[in-house]
């Protein structure tokens, strides 16, 4: 990928031991935040690798981000499609593998992993048929998680969420089970912006390597280009929990 | 040449929205007799030749893997339609 693109100021956090790994960011044709997820790794300074959704290997990445866009245009449904894209399959082994390959799903990519069975649900239409495009409040259920590490439990940050099809929905004895095992992940904080279930805007698989949220923190990593709240750069934790867990892991 | 169709439809358990917004758009036209509706998808697989068991069996197997997400979805029929 490309280096850093003239906006913006110098990368937030530069730690030389963190760039030996390797995040990939899966492009599918449709996909519109790679850029910004791969921009995103690189300022919490992290090595960003590309990969394509007809690769048939990982390219030896330490984690993976499937960002957000149309990917086949939300045909058929969203994420559908996509699914079934050769990279999917190595994907969705290395995740269910004793290595626990590190997954993060954002917005048509947590559609993406609940159409995989990665995660379990799925996403319909927003209750009230609207595209919505604004800065949400979101609490961090569950900061256990190799995408939630940095976080503190119960802390309130503030992301962008945008799009159509953004209400979480399971049956009541799924929804019992992700509360119950701690699973719930961020739950939206002073307005359900969609109809999500129990206000659920993000989830977890049972290992906690897979987690799969609808709002961006992706847009929210660089001071002065994000929410107006804090620094606008309460989407960074995501990208230096992973990090620091692959680095301190491989110590 | 024959076609096999697909029906899916909204689990009932789970609200449709769009078709709470279609609902809500009838009774403006005066259509005033409907209720309620729900809003599913028609798929027409196409095949060259005759469709065998073995077809019909994949069409089914297609319909359950791939046009439907049995999450919220149900295929609610998959029958054979001559051209």
């Amino acid at each position: 990928m490309t280096e850093l693109p003239l906006i913006g100021g110098a990368p937030v956090a530069v730690e030389p031991h963190l760039l030996g790994a390797k995040i990939g960011v899966v492009t599918f044709p449709g996909t519109l935040d790679d850029r910004d997820a791969a921009r995103a790794v690189r300022l919490a300074g992290g090595t960003a690798v590309a990969l394509w959704h007809a690769d048939t290997h990982l390219a030896d990445v330490d984690a993976v981000v499937i960002p957000g866009g149309f990917s086949y245009g939300d045909y058929l449904r969203a994420g559908a499609i996509s699914r079934f894209a050769p990279l999917m399959s190595r994907i969705i082994d290395a995740a269910n593998s004793d290595a626990k390959l590190p997954v993060l799903g954002i917005c048509n990519g947590f559609q993406i992993l609940t159409e995989s069975h990665l995660l379990p649900g799925s996403m319909i239409k927003n209750d009230h048929l609207k595209f919505l495009c604004r800065d949400q409040v979101l609490r961090v259920e569950n900061n256990k998680t190799l995408w939630t590490s940095d976080y503190e439990a119960g802390e309130e940050i503030t992301v962008p969420l945008k799009n159509q099809d953004g209400q979480y929905i399971a049956d009541d004895k799924t929804l019992d089970a992700l509360e119950a095992e701690g699973r719930v992940v961020f739950r939206y904080v002073g307005w359900n912006p969609n109809g999500s279930r129990r206000d659920i805007a993000g989830i977890s698989n049972a290992a906690g390597n897979v987690v799969g949220l609808m709002p961006h923190p992706e847009h929210a990593v660089e001071p002065g280009f994000g929410p107006e709240s804090n620094a606008g750069t309460d989407g960074l934790g995501f990208f230096t929990s992973v990090l620091n867990k692959i680095v301190g892991g491989a110590q | 040449m024959p076609r096999i169709v697909v029906d899916v439809m909204p689990k009932p358990e789970i609200l449709d929205p769009q078709g709470k917004a279609i609902v809500g758009a009838l009774p403006r036209l005066g259509f005033t007799s409907f209720s309620a509706v729900r809003q599913g998808k028609r798929f027409e697989l196409t095949v060259d030749g005759e469709v065998t068991d073995a077809i019909l069996a994949q069409a089914r197997e297609a319909a359950e893997t791939l046009l439907s997400n049995p999450v919220i979805e149900d295929v609610v029929n998959v029958e054979v339609v001559e051209a």
